[in-house]
């Protein structure tokens, strides 16, 4: 990320002698990007914001703001609370496991140095391009057999498909950028290889483990295919799913505005989660890449 | 320890890269990777390979040639293979398949254009970079069943975006509206993504180039093309191959956005999964496998013909300049940066 740094200066200098459109034209852009990410995600904030019975007006800014959608969302018949619970559920499980295994698994890939080490980088790599529908179909059959349809482990176990080889993916980049002579160090004063990653690495690698947990339980927050396909139940679905499939409760046959506060709702503590960890969370997804 | 040793097992004609091989390290890692390896063997080789045998079977209640109903399943061989491509079942075939492509070339080569712009804008900009990282990763964020209905309801009969525009256009419905409101919003979600992983190849290229491209009184265009992006080449590569591979699994969007069968918008994913819905696993299977395959072939030539390098292992010291030739080994710094990323996407979009 030092290059992050060290840029703008660079810049500055040149900019200062370039004609008045070279200056202002990477602040159009920059605008014109903000713009393009940010809009379609206010309206959906603003639509929420908006009476129900305004919900039609497509004025910028609601005549009068409202918290009648949220309450909308949240009355007990919707179910909305619970699926957000079986949302945080199933995503902060499959976090913990991938966490968990994928720890191991990075460590060693980073480290160590084996045969095959290029042939399990590429298994795991691939892993992560199968498309999820040729998973789920025989998934459902084998769970529809043994009576898992309906219950968490149902959508938690093939989650883990695409979540683990993200995981592993991210924090072997991440131990990869810590230096040996850690390990080696603490080796020297008396530690066992496995008490050397538990006592040094691990702790030295937190905020790297903590991106990764980020990363992870976002992409398993916003899985779809996996909850509609494994749950038909309403008290076990996700809010993904839930939403989807929101009746409402005015009766209307698409219920926008709960849609939107719902919606809201289900995005909010990532884009939190998001504006307050940008710099982490840029730097794993991009790791590997850049140093 | 059976089972790692035999996910890790000795792939043919496989080079031993170091010739002080330590036994003791091996096992080891065969013992550590064991975990990730059985996980990954049951949640995703098992289902290929159940996929693969249920293809062959009929499953479900059917009516055979008397009209008695057959319970259970049955070995039936490439019939439901056949079954697809002939007929009313060929028809929706086929156009799902046409879809998924269609999908998947527009979106891919929209979201690559639009990224590399923003990239180089970002690269440009020396104000305003948090603001635009915190908002380019608002889009990512964002569930895509949630951006669905959000752009769902922007495109409503009486929403905004025909007031907007002006029109009275029912995006919704069959026809090309409806493809586009999918494009749309798929775009808006990926194309900043793919900025953010071009700016990251950007970052790792040296000024000293650029300067001594000025001292030689190389055009901007010229700069852009001869030395931008062969560089940024091989990150993007990678960046690119992911999100090929994620929109022809794409599902959520078109299924929520539009809504099922709607056959101008149905994909691949959708049709297996309507199939299975009610509970046609066979032709499903068979429909999921044709799919897979279809990532296979296009993964395959995609690193083989254009040289993705998804690993990032094979790395060359000093990346060439020139970029006409020898792709094969032009993998730089900035090769892996993709990868990650690539996942990432996958998880909200595929999943």
């Amino acid at each position: 990320m030092a290059d992050a740094e060290k840029a703008p200066k660079r810049i500055d200098v040149k900019a200062a002698e370039a004609p008045w459109w070279r200056r202002w034209l990477p602040l159009i852009g920059i605008g014109a990007i903000v713009l393009f990410c940010l809009v379609p995600f206010y309206w959906m904030v603003v639509s929420a914001l908006r009476r129900p019975s305004d919900q039609f007006d497509n004025s910028i800014i609601p005549k009068r703001w409202s918290l009648e959608n949220f309450s909308d969302v949240f009355q007990p018949g919707t179910g909305f609370g619970r699926a957000l619970l079986n949302s945080l559920i199933v995503a902060g499980t499959v976090t913990i496991l991938t966490l968990i295994v994928g720890m191991v698994a990075a460590y060693t890939l980073a480290r160590l140095d084996f045969k095959f080490k290029n042939l399990v980088l590429a298994i795991i790599i691939t892993t992560s391009m199968f498309p999820g529908i040729s998973l789920v179909i025989p998934l459902k059959k084998l769970f529809s057999d043994i009576e898992w349809i309906n219950t968490y482990q149902a959508m938690i176990v093939p989650s883990l498909s695409f979540a683990l080889p993200l995981a592993v993916w991210n924090l072997t980049a991440f131990f990869r950028q810590m230096p040996r002579e850690l390990e080696q160090a603490a080796m020297v004063d008396g530690c066992t290889p496995a008490q050397a990653f538990r006592k040094v690495i691990i702790p030295l690698a937190a905020p790297g483990v903590f991106t990764t947990a980020i990363i992870t339980f976002i992409a398993a927050w916003n899985e779809f295919l996996i909850a509609v396909s494994m749950v038909n139940r309403k008290d076990i679905s996700t809010a993904n799913v839930l939403i989807a499939s929101f009746t409402g409760t005015s009766g209307r046959d698409q219920p926008f505005g709960s849609q939107m506060a719902a919606g809201v709702v289900v995005t909010i503590p990532l884009v939190i989660a998001v504006l307050i960890f940008q710099r982490r969370i840029v730097a794993g997804l991009t790791a590997g890449g850049v140093k | 320890m059976s089972e790692s040793a035999s996910v890790v097992g000795p792939p043919p004609g496989k080079k031993v890269r170091r010739t002080s091989f330590n036994e003791g390290t091996g096992r080891l890692a065969a013992l550590l990777l064991s975990p990730t390896l059985i996980v990954l063997l049951l949640v995703i080789g098992y289902p290929i390979i159940s996929a693969l045998r249920e293809s062959l079977y009929s499953s479900g209640q059917r009516i055979d040639a008397d009209g008695f109903i057959i319970e259970g399943s049955q070995f039936v061989g490439l019939d439901n293979f056949a079954a697809i491509f002939s007929g009313e079942t060929g028809e929706r075939f086929w156009n799902a398949f046409y879809n998924t492509t269609f999908f998947t070339v527009t979106c891919v080569v929209l979201e690559t254009l639009l990224g590399i712009l923003m990239a180089l804008v970002m690269h440009k900009a020396f104000k305003g970079r948090a603001i635009v990282r915190a908002s380019i990763l608002i889009p990512w964020a964002i569930p895509t069943v949630v951006s669905a209905l959000l752009w769902k309801w922007i495109f409503q009969a009486d929403g905004i975006a025909n007031e907007v525009l002006g029109t009275q256009i029912l995006w919704s419905t069959e026809g090309w509206q409806s493809v586009l409101s999918v494009i749309i919003a798929d775009t808006w979600k990926t194309a900043p993504f793919i900025g953010l992983l071009v700016l990251a190849g950007l970052q790792t290229i040296p000024d000293e180039v650029y300067e001594a491209a000025k001292v030689d009184g190389a055009s901007p265009w010229k700069t852009f093309t001869r030395i931008t992006l062969p560089l940024v080449k091989p990150a993007l590569l990678v960046a690119v191959l992911f999100r090929i591979l994620d929109t022809l699994r794409i599902f959520d969007l078109p299924y929520v956005l539009v809504g099922p069968n709607k056959s101008s918008v149905e994909t691949l994913s959708i049709l297996a999964f309507l199939e299975a819905n009610q509970t046609r696993y066979g032709p499903a299977a068979a429909y999921a496998t044709l799919l897979f395959l279809y990532i296979v072939v296009v993964a395959y030539v995609f690193v083989r013909v254009l040289g993705a390098d998804v690993i990032g292992e094979a790395r060359v010291n000093k990346p060439k300049k020139n970029g006409k030739n020898g792709r094969r080994n032009e993998a730089g710094p900035g090769v892996a940066a993709g990868t990650a990323t690539g996942s990432a996407i996958a998880g909200g979009g595929a999943g």
